[in-house]
Parts: structure tokens; sequence; C-alpha cells
């Protein structure tokens, strides 16, 4: 193979042809050939670089990765002679390289498994080539060329891969009931409807590697023996959707969707269905409904989606992250996926980690690994080295885990017998400084918020359970209260027809079950532990500490803090709206919290 | 656009692409980098670059990566080659004729040995 000490890298995006690309290109092989250079430069073209409408056109210098945009046949000759005779980059048409790496995604810690990250940050997800580079779409053509529709089923039962979307209910098996439903045509449809406060695993998944999802669908559909599929995702995530379509436009260019893939009689298409946001339509039946145009309401089930799904016909439904599994089952093979995870969870997970720990963002693990090694060894433990409180799992409908359940290897057998769940991977660590009745109260503020009203259970008692809480919360609380929460709690999981209203009791529950003694210190003795509900704290300022510098009065928003310079500062209590600014401002550490 | 209509062609497009992706990353790679100022090519830097091109080309040495730069501004030394082995310090050669140019990539690029003689003096 010739060696090239340069390679010129031409973007053919058909925006950047119609702005004079191929005449560029012919211009620049001139120029090399004039500077007698042309023996010593590569020359190629690559589907897109930059934006193609304002960076056209535009090329990549390696290996100084240089990128100059916006060319013009003027500008071929300097450029030339610049680079490649002197070897400055020519700052006129030089742009700063795209920084692929980004900082929701951090280098994986040593404990980290990385599966379905693997490619962040290290593909450009605008560009099918660079997934084509890392083996992408090999699986398809393996499953299209070497295996039956049941080859494929029976892979994925034997992967004992498991829907990430929370309920972890085998993708094989689903598989396989759509398949064998009769009707037609079948549908799959993709749920990236993530809704979880805080979590942003399958957006990130969209944005980063988005073949890996349209691979997995396509997969899915011809095991399933579907040509149509959707992608449910939501409105919120622009880039996700604006980046999955860009992925969908270029997979059909390369005929890897479309009619006949890969010159097979396989046939499959793709598109993208935005959502308006509701938390619900993450529900399958609420989803299925969103894309029919009706209103996103769950049913009852059964029929389940498999048997009758999007327009009445048999409709395959999965997460985001389910559907990035397959390809890499495909290609690596049972034996090593196999060997990821636990007995019953195989593979890895991804988690939203937030809240306070020291290092937040996305993080992959294998299923097994403690909850321990997660928020210690991989997010650093916790922030400003304070104290673990609890850790919430599973966003909303999740439930809180003290310290004693710290050591639980995390899978779906296990959190389900402590009380929590899954869910899609959302995971939020509370410190001492937390007050749990708080978190409770936040969760259902948003689960009530979201409740689409159908089922009454869930309506109306996610509102009454807030109205608890929220008296609580304020100092008022009854004695009775716990035990009303707590029946609540029980008819609403029982008799509610979808997941968010059987899930939305977990984090009352859950808090109610591990720390009571804190709704019990609310109620009983009008006191917050965590000094964090306002109606429950009052400030002081302490005689020892307090050198009367002024900068509480001054910046109190009420003027409810008085005294004369060098002299004690005083807090009326009665005008004091607990807002804590005088705490913060405070130097001397004079002002306290009761 | 290359439509794939089989798996050979995913195949031919997936070398193609991974050739493409390899050139981007940098890292554990032995860097050569030659001074072409207006001073490096008066004093011989394009016969350098050639020969050293010609040796990598030979050698089948794929872990390299030649680059230019501008002026290194040791005026009387050129032409001037800065070698980087991976986890490596860059060494600076001055006055490298073509001779000396193939001699520090059989001796230092491929066998890892620094050429003291044609070394920049501190």
């Amino acid at each position: 193979m010739a060696y090239y000490r340069s390679t010129i890298l031409v973007s053919m995006d058909p925006i950047c042809i119609e702005k004079g690309a191929l005449e560029i290109k012919e211009q620049i092989i001139e120029e090399l050939k004039l500077q007698r250079i042309l023996d010593e430069v590569e020359i190629l073209d690559i589907p897109r670089i930059g934006d193609p409408e304002t960076e056209g056109p535009d090329i990549l210098v390696y290996p100084e990765g240089s990128h100059y945009i916006a060319l013009t046949p003027e500008s071929v000759r300097p450029l030339v002679v610049e680079h490649f005779i002197k070897g400055r980059e020519l700052q006129q048409y030089s742009a700063r390289m795209r920084d692929l790496m980004d900082e929701e995604v951090r280098e994986p810690k040593d404990k980290e498994v990385r599966v379905i990250l693997e490619n962040i940050g290290k593909i450009d997800p605008r560009n099918i080539e660079d997934y084509i580079a890392v083996d992408g779409y090999a699986a398809l053509a393996k499953v299209l060329t070497e295996m039956t529709p049941d080859d494929v089923i029976q892979t994925v039962i034997d992967s004992k891969l498991r829907g990430r979307g929370g309920a972890g209910f085998p993708a094989g098996l689903k598989w396989k009931f759509a398949n064998q439903a009769p009707g037609s045509p079948k549908y799959m449809v993709c749920n990236a409807d993530e809704g979880d406060p805080g979590a942003f695993m399958n957006r990130k998944v969209l944005e980063g590697d988005p073949h890996s999802v349209i691979e997995g669908m396509a997969i899915g559909a011809y095991a399933v023996g579907s040509n149509q599929g959707y992608v449910y995702c939501r409105a919120e995530y622009p880039i996700a959707v604006s980046t999955l379509n860009i992925a969908i436009k270029q997979a059909k260019e390369y005929g890897l969707l479309g009619k006949n893939i890969m010159g097979t009689d396989f046939s499959f298409d793709l598109e993208v269905r935005m959502g308006a946001g509701a938390f619900v339509c993450g529900e399958e039946t609420a989803l299925i409904a969103s894309i029919e145009g009706n209103r996103g309401e769950p049913r009852v089930r059964p029929p389940f989606p498999a048997t009758k799904g999007l327009w009445g016909k048999p409709t395959n439904i999965n997460n985001v992250e389910t559907y990035a599994n397959v390809p890499r089952i495909i290609h690596r093979g049972l034996d090593w996926y196999t060997s990821l995870g636990s007995e019953k969870s195989k593979g890895t997970k991804t988690f939203a980690l937030a809240g306070d720990v020291a290092h937040t963002g996305l993080i992959e693990v294998p299923f097994g690994m403690t909850l321990r090694e997660i928020i210690y060894d991989i997010g650093g433990g916790i922030k400003d080295g304070k104290a673990f409180k609890a850790v919430q799992t599973g966003g909303p409908m999740g439930g809180c885990l003290p310290t004693s359940n710290l050591d639980l290897a995390v899978d779906y057998e296990t959190l389900g017998a402590a009380g929590s769940i899954m869910g899609s991977g959302g995971m939020v660590v509370m410190d001492e400084n937390t007050c749990m009745v708080d978190i409770a109260r936040f969760f259902m503020e948003f689960t009530q918020e979201e409740s689409c009203g159908k089922c009454v259970p869930c309506r109306v008692g996610t509102r009454r359970i807030l109205e608890i809480l929220e008296r609580i919360c304020a100092g008022e609380g009854m004695p009775e209260d716990i035990p009303m929460l707590r029946s609540l709690c029980d008819e609403i999981k029982q008799d509610s027809l979808c997941g968010l209203g059987q899930g939305a009791p977990n984090p009352v529950v859950s808090t109610l079950n591990h720390f009571l003694d804190e709704y019990e210190a609310h109620i009983y003795e009008k006191r917050c532990p965590a000094k964090v509900c306002r109606n429950l704290i009052s400030y002081h300022i302490s005689e020892e500490n307090c050198t009367g510098c002024t900068v509480c009065a001054r910046n109190c928003p009420v003027n409810a803090i008085t005294g004369e310079r060098k002299q004690l500062h005083v807090i009326d209590q009665d005008a004091c709206i607990r807002c804590g600014i005088c705490f913060q401002v405070c130097n001397f550490d004079a002002v306290e919290v009761n | 656009m290359p439509t794939i209509n089989s798996i050979e062609d995913l195949k031919k497009l997936r070398e193609e692409a991974q050739k493409i992706k390899e050139m981007r990353d940098q890292t554990g790679k032995t860097q050569i980098v030659v001074g072409m100022g207006t001073i490096g090519i008066a004093a011989g830097a394009r016969e350098t670059l050639k020969s050293i091109l010609t040796f990598i080309e030979e050698n089948n040495l794929p872990d390299v990566i030649l680059r230019q730069t501008g002026n290194l501004g040791l005026s009387g030394m050129d032409p001037v080659v800065k070698v980087t082995l991976p986890d490596k310090e860059e060494v600076v050669y001055c006055n490298v004729n073509t001779d000396i140019a193939r001699k520090i990539m059989q001796e230092h690029v491929v066998d890892g040995n620094v050429l003291d003689e044609h070394k920049v003096k501190e």
C-alpha cells in the first residue's frame, strides 16, 4: 500500500456538490500537480464532514486534522501552498475541529463495561461510514444471509436479553409472540419516550450512535416479519430527532433500509414520530395511541401489542437500549454476551447517575454490580465528603433505598424485591442533607402532574397523596396521615391500569418503610431532621460568632435582620421567609439552622 | 453514494471507512515532523521529506505519521526533523540530509535508538 504523508477528505454531501465541491477537488489536484506533491497526498471522498449548509464545501486534512470550510476556487492555491508546502494552517478557512467527546459521557471508569455506550464520542453519529467502520450493519448482514427469523428469535431468547425500558420482559419472547401473531402488516416500534427526570441514556444513544438502534430494529423486523417501523421520540429531544433522521436518510441511501436490503428480499422502512412529551406516553399502549394520532392514554392489556398493537395489527415494541443490544449480541455471539451480567439479568445497563454524587453522568455497568460499587467506585462517592443517605433507582416510579441496601447486586429481581425498580436507568443519589419526605413530595408532584387522568385511583389518589405530603412538609401533618398514606398507596397500586399509577406510590412506600422516623419527626415534633422543609426550620444568629459585619442584614431580601455595626444581629422570626441567604453569605458561620 | 447490495459491498465499504477512521486516531503512533519553512526548503527539507516518505513506504511502517511544520527557529541547523515515539520524549535532529534521514528512520524509528551525534545540542 502506498504511503502518503497527507490525506485530504473531501465532503461529497449533495449540498456541497451543489456548492462546487467537485470543482474544488479538481482544483486541489491541479494545484498539487503544479507543486509536484501530488504523489505525496491522497485524496478521498467522504459523505459529509461539517454542516453543508453553512460550512460546505469543506475538506479535512490529515494527519493534522485541519478542517477547512466554505472553500472557494480562489482559496485553493493559498491553501495548498500554505498547508502542504509551508506546513502552516490557513487560518482564514480553518474551522475548529468538531469536538466529538462531550461532558455527559466521561471516560469509562475501571469497573465499567461499555457496550451500549462504546461508540459514543468515538464515532461521528452523522456519518454512517463511521458506524460501518466499527463493524456496523455486520450483524444485519449476518442475519439476512445466514439466519432464519426463528434462529434470530432463538438467539435473542438464549441471550436472556430483557427489556431495558423498565419492566424487564424477555425481548426474545416478545419477538416470538409478535412473530406468531396472525395478521399483517406487522409493525416495529421503538420507545424513545424517555421521561424520567434526570435520565438521558436513550437520548445519548440516539444522538451518539443512532445506527445501532436502526440496525437492532431492522434485525427485529426480520425476526418478527415486519416491513415498517416507527421510532417514537419526544419533541424535547430535537437533536436526537434530527440525528436519527440523518441516520435513517443515510441508511436508505446506502440500501440498508428500504426495499431489498443488501440484495435480499427483506424490506424494512423506518420513520420517526414525535411525541409532545407526556410522561404516560412511555407506556406502550399509550405510546401506540399517540402514534395513531389519538390521545395518549393507556388501555387494558390483554390484548398485548404483540397481537393487537398499532392500528390493531401485531406490533413489537422495545426500548432504545434493548434494540441497541441486539446487533452486538448477533455480531459478537451468545457466549460473549451471556458472560456479562448476573444469573438472571444478562448484559450491561446504562444509568444516568445524578444527585449528590461526585461524578454525575452516564455510566454503563454489567448487571450484578452492587450499588456501593456504582456509587463509590464509579460515581466517586458522595459530593463534598458528606454521608450517603439514600439512592433512588428507576425514575419517579422507583423507590428510595437506604444504606442497608448498598450491597444489593443491581438487577431486575433484587431491585424489585427491595421495593424499587430497575426502570430505564435513572439513579439519583442523596446525601445526608436530603429530606426524604420532601423527596417523596417531589416525585409525587411529578407523577400527579403526569397522570393521564383515565383511572380514578391514579388521578385522584396521587393528588390526595401530594396534598398530605405537602401538609406534612408544611408542619401541619397529623398522626393519621401515615396510615392514610399507606392505604392510599395500596389502593392506587392495585387499582391503576398502567405502570404509571401502579408505580406512583413507590417513592412514598419506600420512604415510609426506610425513613419512617423522618415522617414522625415532621408530624409529631414539627421538625425537619435534614433542615430542608422551610416551615419547620428557623434561622438564628449565634452570639458567639457574630462580628456585626452587617453582611446578612444587607443581603436579607425582606429586611428581617437588624443590628448595629459591630453589634450582635438579630433575625425577626415573624418577618423571616427562611430563604437561607443569610446562612449562605455569613463569613463567620454565625447563622445557625434549627 | 454507493448502494450496498451484498455483504461484499458492505465489507468493502467497511475497509475504506476503517482506513479513514484510523487516520483520525493519532494516539500510539510515531510522529515525525519536518521543518519546512523557507530556509528549511532551501536547505533541502523537501528531499529529506521525500526520503523519509520513501523509507516508510519501502519498510511498510503503518503507525508512523509524517507531518510538516513551518520554521522551527533553529537557524543554521536546517533541515530539522523532530521524532516522537509513542510515550517517549521528543527528539530534535538537525542538518538532516537524505542519508541521515534514512539512518534516523532505521535506527531511531525502527530500532528505537536515539542518534546522539545528530541531535540538536542543548
